[in-house]
């Protein structure tokens, strides 16, 4: 079993209550940090544990937090990130479903480190219920005096809202968070000015994701130094990680990132392996917008290394042979899936969810698109596989905000690792309509425990 | 103007406005179409737009343009129950395209229609943050996950009974 922090209670029956949280040492680190921690000594704490951002991007914390501007009475605002739209991510959920008392905690902390008196959730519409949760959890812990006025007496006054989107993943980038949140569409702004120096409402603002909040508890609780021991080298602490796709255990599991890619899939603590004995063709291991990977890349590197579940491992080789931790959203595809379609369904995605502010993003998503539908329908070219690498290519770097390149690299991804498949597909038209390229794909017999 | 809130909703409404600074409220507008929408029968006829804004003190085409961006608010009526059913990556994966045929034999309409009888809209959406419990759709607030056929059914007749009562 590996280290547990943020999901150690998740199964306590009745953790979701105040009353169970706090029995089971819930708010000590709220007591800790409030009242025998300067502001300052949080932010070194955080500094020094390495923890790195949770959403996506992996910036470090403690960084972020000692960029935001303290202009003289202007409100300083933090803002969770609990959008979650990126598929194959299903994390922040479980968090905020099952341990709300942990997030809000971890809230506390940090609004009172970044001096922020109206902090608030911007969660993803569809969560309804988990809105619910999460009203409640703040009802409970400012009737027990966590939030509110003068919170433990040390004259800090701090309230916390949930705000409800409405249905889109560009809201998750932050700067389209701060537009959504103040009441307008989620288009990105042009950076700069950075959030931390001018976000919500023009005011100095902290955005972070759900999970990176709530390893503020643990942080506080051990110290820095000691959650940097855990993991490895710039991987620090435990990453939750959200696996679906073609695998016996999908679920949410805490990792400590010492974890091989292939125990992490096959070991019975885990994903369980394959489901119905089948084997493993390919995975994108971070959410929908980092490089797949067929197995052999997955689960050695190019250089014939063991990967391991961590920002650098996952990494290694660059885009050439290698991935990303992205937002740790890891889907496992099986020998009977097709790549092209995956990957037109991913296109699809980000064609529907482009804000539409630039045109490389708005056009060249939509012929992303409609090219692989025209291959995955049997009608494809083999000049299409360029012109798919050449609009790819044009979005990428192009854009005001990241969503282009997310677009870009799955197809890119995918034409560089599975090119057999997509000519496959385009050669072989009537069969490809009801048969599948399967593994034929590997040259070497890859590695497939037994 | 016929469209109103009613005492309770009007209370919401202002709980929901208190969240934002003064000044600020415009803010609300997400949660309040949230709000609009439920409570005017599960869309936004233009008139309960310009009835958001004016409550919000903000033009109309603010409203306008913030409606038409969000994929949960609706635009034209529809169904009384809702079945989005999500076609991404990790769900179609894992046999979301047999579920949302079969739904479609079901209740005899393509995505995009609404049944004769007003129940039932069928409309495929983007991921929901299930994947792990796919195939899932969501009805209302409420998501239905791990789905097979004979789940699909059980649903069917569970809103059916629902519509009755
Ligand atoms: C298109 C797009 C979608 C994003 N979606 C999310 C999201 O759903 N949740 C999230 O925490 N970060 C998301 N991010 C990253 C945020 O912009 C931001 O980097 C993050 O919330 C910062 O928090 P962290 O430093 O704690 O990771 C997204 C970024 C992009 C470009
Ligand atoms: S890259 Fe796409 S989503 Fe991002 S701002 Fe440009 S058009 Fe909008
Ligand atoms: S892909 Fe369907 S819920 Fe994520």
């Amino acid at each position: 079993m590996g280290v547990k922090l943020l999901l150690e209670k998740a199964s306590v029956p009745g953790i979701r209550s105040y009353d169970v949280y706090r029995r089971e040492g819930g708010y000590a680190a709220v007591e800790k940090a409030l009242k025998e921690m300067s502001i300052e000594a949080i932010v070194e704490e955080v500094k020094k544990s390495g923890l790195r951002g949770r959403g996506g991007a992996g910036f470090p914390a403690g960084m972020k937090w000692s960029f935001i501007a303290k202009p003289e009475g202007v409100p300083r605002h933090l803002v969770c990130n609990a959008d979650e739209s990126e598929p194959g991510t299903f994390k922040d959920r479980y968090l905020m479903e099952f341990l709300p008392h942990l997030l809000i905690e971890g809230l506390i902390i940090s609004s009172f480190a970044l001096g922020s008196n109206d902090t608030y959730i911007y969660i993803r519409g569809e969560y309804a219920w988990v809105a619910t949760i999460l009203e409640e959890a703040i009802l409970e812990a400012t009737k027990n005096g966590w939030l509110g006025k003068n919170i433990l007496g040390t004259g800090f006054d701090c309230m916390i809202h949930v705000h409800r989107g409405a249905g889109a993943y560009i809201c998750g980038e932050e700067t389209a968070l701060i537009e959504s949140l103040e009441g307008k569409r989620g288009n990105p702004r042009i950076k700069p000015p950075f959030p931390a120096i001018q976000g919500l409402w023009m005011r100095p603002t902290v955005v972070n994701n759900v999970e990176t909040l709530a390893a503020i508890v643990p942080i506080i609780k051990m110290g820095g130094e000691e959650y940097a021991k855990i993991g490895v080298g710039r991987s620090t602490g435990t990453k939750l990680i959200s696996a679906c796709g073609n695998i016996n255990k999908p679920g949410v599991y805490e990792i400590d990132m010492t974890i091989s890619v292939e125990d992490f899939i096959y070991s019975d603590e885990y994903c369980g392996g394959i489901a119905n004995g089948k084997k493993l063709k390919a995975c994108i291991p971070g959410g929908s917008s980092v490089p797949i990977l067929p197995a052999n890349l997955l689960l050695k590197t190019a250089k014939g290394e063991t990967r391991y579940m961590n920002y650098e491992s996952l990494s290694d080789g660059g885009f050439a042979t290698g991935s990303m931790m992205g937002s740790g959203g890891f889907i496992v595809l099986d020998e009977d899936q097709c790549i092209v379609k995956n990957t037109l369904t991913l296109a699809r995605f980000y064609r529907h969810e482009s804000c539409g502010q630039c045109s490389p993003c708005r056009e060249g998503t939509g012929w992303m698109e409609k090219i692989l539908q025209k291959i995955e329908s049997g009608k494809g070219e083999m000049s299409d596989i360029d012109l798919l690498w050449d609009i790819q290519r044009k979005i990428e770097g192009n854009t005001i905000c990241p969503l282009g390149d997310a677009a870009a690299w799955p197809v890119a991804a995918a034409i560089r690792h599975f090119r057999d498949e997509f000519e496959w597909h385009i050669n072989h038209k009537e069969l490809a309509q009801t048969s599948n390229f399967g593994l034929q794909h590997y040259a070497d017999p890859i590695h497939v425990p037994a | 103007m016929s469209l109103q809130f009613n005492k309770e909703q009007m209370t919401e409404l202002n709980r929901l406005v208190a969240h934002y600074p003064e000044g600020k409220q415009k803010s609300a507008l997400l949660p309040v179409l949230h709000l609009a929408q439920d409570s005017f029968g599960g869309w936004l006829p233009t008139e309960a737009m310009d009835y958001v804004a004016s409550l919000l003190s903000i033009e109309p085409i603010e409203v306008y343009e913030v409606a038409t961006f969000y994929s949960m608010y609706h635009l034209k009526p529809m169904g009384k129950f809702i079945f989005e059913v999500c076609q991404t990556g990790p769900c179609m994966i894992s046999g979301s395209e047999n579920i949302i045929a079969y739904i479609q034999t079901q209740l005899g309409i393509q995505p995009g229609e609404t049944t004769k009888d007003g129940l039932f809209s069928l409309k495929l959406v983007e991921c929901l943050g299930a994947c792990g419990y796919a195939p899932m759709m969501q009805v209302g607030k409420i998501y239905k996950e791990h789905l097979t056929k004979d789940k699909v059914d059980a649903i069917i007749a569970e809103y059916r009974l629902q519509a009755k009562a």
